[in-house]
């Protein structure tokens, strides 16, 4: 069911590169994703039925708009500090819990949080979420994974779990 | 209209990695410079990436534009990651004027796999 699902992937990425169809196009498009399910279908997520569910769909828009709010906020964060003569840092590594269930969402929590103001994802062990931040303002653990990650992890077990 | 959201989208993306390239030079250490060079560059190569798609519309080049943008997404975070678990499992601390490290505990109880 997942190389199924991983070759219809492969072939849409296929046909946006080429963007051309005719028949030559098509047979090509078909060996080459063949080709890539037969040596990377098995690294493909579990539990491919999600994605026939349409209000994911709906929940993926909604975190996409607020992904790119964020990372637009983050950028002029970040072109604020560079700039800045004194260079307001105080930057540590802090840990993270995180609750999401399955792997995928822990990996596009994990990219998310990258892209976000003032963080960078440094390691996953288990459940925790090794996260370098630029500016640690205060100590309390509670406090700051909410920060962190409570912006993006309620929509993303609406989208994964 | 399009020419102008090219244009200004361009200008963005350009001065985005400007910021991010001044961030490279002037942060102090290996993960704050991570931090600039992963956001700012990204972002500011999705607006060039963007543009374009301003500029030739749904085509093939804003097509083949559209897609670099969730590759870059997926690439460059995953690069940021690898090379800051990189660059700590190779021994360099952070920077004096850091407040906080909890990965060092962590690191102490990993086995390491190799």
């Amino acid at each position: 069911m997942k190389y199924i699902a991983y070759f219809i992937l492969c072939l849409i990425i296929w046909f946006l590169l080429t963007a051309r169809i005719y028949l030559e196009n098509i047979v090509a498009g078909i060996l080459v994703s063949g080709i890539t399910t037969l040596f990377f279908g098995r690294y493909f997520i579990e539990g491919v039925g999600k994605f026939l569910e349409p209000k994911r769909y709906f929940w993926l828009l909604v975190y996409l708009i607020m992904f790119i709010w964020e990372c637009i906020k983050a950028n002029f964060d970040v072109a604020y500090r560079v700039l800045h003569p004194a260079m307001p840092i105080r930057p540590g590594i802090v840990k993270v819990n995180v609750t999401i269930r399955s792997e995928f969402g822990k990996a596009i929590l994990a990219n998310s949080i990258t892209m976000t103001p003032g963080t960078i994802s440094v390691d996953l062990i288990g459940d925790t979420l090794y996260v370098h931040w630029i500016n640690v303002f205060t100590d309390d653990p509670g406090k700051y994974s909410r920060i962190v990650s409570g912006r993006f992890e309620n929509l993303l077990k609406k989208i994964f779990d | 209209m399009s020419d102008i959201l090219f244009y200004l989208l361009i200008g963005t993306g350009i001065l985005f990695d400007l910021f991010g390239c001044i961030g490279l030079l002037r942060l102090p250490d290996v993960y704050n410079r991570l931090q600039s060079a992963t956001k700012c560059v990204t972002l500011g190569t999705c607006c060039i990436a963007a543009s374009l798609l301003a500029r030739y519309g749904l085509a093939d080049f804003g097509l083949k534009a559209l897609l670099i943008i969730p590759l870059l997404f997926f690439t460059s975070t995953v690069a940021a990651h690898a090379l800051a678990r990189g660059s700590y499992k190779a021994g360099i601390r952070l920077w004096k004027g850091s407040v906080k490290d909890d990965y060092s505990k962590a690191e102490a109880n990993e086995p390491v796999k190799e």
